[in-house]
């Protein structure tokens, strides 16, 4: 095994993991929703992408428009749905589900079976007999970006501190002047516009289809379930974890272990590990510090 | 086959159905398949996983019922349709297929996109002695009494590509593959077809068809370092790994059965991710005859949106011709009538050329090319010869004619190349 290969590709598992999962995290660890439509928001980011990339637009701006498309999609399904179902979980569930097969649906009516693709850009990395895609390498560097981000956003901003407050107490932050209800609709534009985020950025690496998002949804909910309640530290842990383990099998068994390492490894954190990684690292956190 | 209990069944079902259609109706015009239509079940994929490669086997077969409706239908008899939507769904096929045979009572059916669908469906259309054609390039080896496979088998489709790579490139193989039956079968044939053309497969990947990431098989495929790589991927993830090969920098040249003549890659992908890939079909849009150019021209007359032209709707297309012809030819639209004319065999004029119906077998004599695509997505044929379905024929032995079957054979069973579990 090539100590590269390894290397390139336990980021680029991680990337993808972590990408897959940030705003599903986001939207469920800070409002208690499972957003069973987060794949297919993740296929409207990519459409969103492609189709204005192929009418023109630089690709860095075509994935800013397809963040906002999705961001915008997010506001309205809040304002309209979501923000009439919180603390029903099963209800929310059935109904995001629900949004994502007419998702699905609605873009193969709007713009047929498949679209034109945009090429992967930035060419690659050679090494030795092997190459990498130099693309797919900035992933990783972007996928910490945008957990490094998360943190700076949700620690160091007024609106973070707002959110948090809202998630640990609503009444009291309400109390406190904090607008909850308005509150739940920026987390859920944030997680949304991730979810864009995440379309816009695997848009030229991905086919571009309307089932595309089912291809996200295991390792994110897998990653969130393995994660816990914390959603920077159970998604930077399990995004860890997981891309280790995923590119280790793939790499030494082929890419069917992979992913059979990868469900056994959350079989066995989900029965040990009750809060996930988050619980985990907060018990050693306690016990070093009880020292 | 008891033709009179089938016959008697179909009208005893026929009646049924002008009941049922009368008492929801209320009144009746035209029931079932009455004295003077006749219908056809087409079930294919419009909406899920197959609706890219579905929709335009159903709007070939469209095309032509609406040929033969302006030419007088069959035997004088308007063609009507059955055409539901099975979403990529087995179980709904299941449902639909029962539907169509008990319910709708259509002469002939065409459904079915997967080998898994195929398998998933065959055991009710033998259950009820439908005449059922199977469109697609499949893995080879059904033996049915009921079953038309029109598609080209695996050896017919790696059989034209696999030796002009071998010829070109060299004789180091690397197979990727889908992980299911039609992939480890393809994969299968590769082995025997290498061993027929003295080449060695040196490595082989089974991959899911969730997977969306290549980095690792890339890698692998660079590692072995191979002449040709032999890419049997199969739905909209694998798609994917065209892209990622280019952005990696692989430019070893690409055999395939799989890609482009179906998904339409060459179109759907930027350039220059499917250059270098060679294809054996028997069919791509790009056919460069002036038969196939007119018949182009009139299938998008009536569908302008339509995306591409696939392998598969030309099958459904000629097949449907085909059985307008045996219907003719025998003066009956009675199911194992037909089926005994077309087991005489029969000589069609299709799109991709004059091919012709090995009715022991009941598979086609295909007219077989290597396609190749360059930097640009120009398709171009480079080899060209017609190729009849031989594992059936000649190495199984199957004879439909004497004996009535409805087994899937596998190379396994007869070639020591195929057998993994030595």
């Amino acid at each position: 095994m090539n100590p590269l290969n390894l290397l390139f590709q336990v980021a680029d598992s991680f990337a993808f993991i972590v990408l897959a999962a940030v705003g599903l995290a986001v939207i469920f660890g800070m409002m208690g929703v499972i957003n069973l439509g987060h794949g297919e928001f993740i296929m409207v980011g990519a459409y969103g992408t492609t189709l204005t990339a192929n009418a023109g637009l630089p690709l860095p701006l075509a994935m800013a428009l397809g963040v906002l498309v999705t961001a915008v999609m997010g506001f309205v399904i809040e304002r309209t749905v979501v923000q009439h179902l919180y603390d029903r979980l099963l209800d929310s569930m059935v109904a995001t589900w629900a949004l994502g097969l007419i998702l699905t649906q609605g873009a193969r009516i709007l713009f047929g079976n498949s679209i034109p693709q945009v090429s992967t850009p930035l060419g690659y990395i050679q090494y030795g007999p092997y190459s990498y895609s130099t693309y797919r390498v900035l992933l990783a560097v972007i996928a910490l970006l945008v957990l490094l981000g998360l943190y700076l956003v949700f620690t160091r901003t007024e609106f973070g501190i707002r959110a948090r407050a809202t998630i640990q107490n609503p009444d009291t932050a309400q109390a406190l002047g904090v607008n909850t209800e308005r509150m739940y609709t920026s987390t859920f534009v944030v997680g949304s516009g991730l979810a864009g985020l995440t379309g816009a950025l695997y848009a030229p690496t991905l086919t571009v289809v309307p089932g595309m998002g089912s291809s996200f949804l295991v390792e994110a909910f897998i990653s969130v379930v393995i994660g816990g309640p914390s959603v920077l530290l159970g998604t930077t842990l399990s995004g860890g974890l997981l891309g280790v383990i995923n590119s280790l099998f793939t790499n030494l068994y082929g890419t069917f272990f992979g992913q059979i390492a990868m469900l056994l490894t959350a079989i066995v954190a989900i029965r040990i590990l009750g809060d996930g990684l988050t619980g985990l690292a907060n018990d050693i956190r306690d016990r070093l510090e009880g020292e | 086959m008891d033709d009179h209990a089938s016959s008697s069944r179909r009208s005893f079902l026929a009646a049924g159905g002008t009941v049922a259609a009368t008492a929801l109706g209320g009144c009746l015009t035209s029931g079932g398949s009455g004295s003077d239509t006749l219908k056809l079940g087409i079930i294919e994929d419009r909406s899920g996983n197959f609706a890219l490669n579905g929709t335009p086997k159903y709007q070939a077969s469209m095309l032509a019922i609406e040929e033969l409706n302006e030419e007088g239908g069959i035997l004088g008899n308007e063609i009507e349709t059955f055409t539901p939507d099975p979403q990529s769904d087995n179980q709904r096929y299941q449902q639909l297929t029962r539907q169509a045979i008990n319910e709708e009572n259509v002469d002939a059916l065409w459904a079915g996109y997967s080998s898994a669908t195929r398998e998933t469906i065959r055991p009710i259309i033998d259950q009820n002695e439908q005449l059922y054609f199977y469109t697609t390039q499949y893995e080879g080896g059904v033996c049915d009494s009921y079953t038309f496979c029109m598609g080209a088998t695996a050896r017919q489709q790696l059989g034209s590509v696999l030796p002009y790579m071998v010829e070109n490139f060299g004789s180091d193989i690397y197979t990727i593959a889908a992980d299911y039956n039609f992939g480890q079968l393809s994969a299968d044939w590769v082995r025997v077809l290498a061993d027929e053309n003295d080449a060695n497969v040196i490595g082989e990947e089974f991959i899911p068809l969730s997977v969306t990431d290549f980095g690792s098989t890339i890698n692998n495929i660079q590692e072995a370092d191979p002449d040709f790589v032999m890419a049997l991927l199969v739905g909209a993830n694998h798609t994917s790994f065209w892209s990622q090969r280019t952005s990696a920098g692989l430019d070893i040249p690409m055999g395939t059965s799989t890609v482009m003549a179906q998904g339409y890659q060459h179109k759907r992908l930027d350039a220059p991710a499917m250059a270098n890939v060679y294809g054996g079909f028997n069919y791509m849009e790009e056919v460069p005859t002036d038969r196939n150019q007119e018949f182009v021209e009139r299938f998008y007359e009536k569908f302008p949106d339509a995306d591409y032209i696939n392998e598969e709707a030309v099958n459904n297309y000629f097949s449907i011709k085909m059985y307008a012809q045996a219907a003719e030819a025998v003066g009956s639209t009675n199911q194992a009538d037909i089926i005994e004319e077309l087991e005489n065999g029969m000589d069609i004029s299709a799109p991709e050329g004059d091919i012709s119906l090995q009715g022991p077998v009941h598979h086609m004599t295909h007219n077989m090319r290597v396609f190749r695509c360059d930097e640009e997505h120009n398709i171009t044929v480079e080899d060209e010869r017609k190729i009849p379905e031989q594992f059936l024929s000649e190495t199984v032995g199957c004879d439909l004619t004497e004996n009535e079957m409805t087994t899937q054979y596998t190379p396994a069973d007869y070639y020591d190349e195929a057998d993994t579990t030595q």
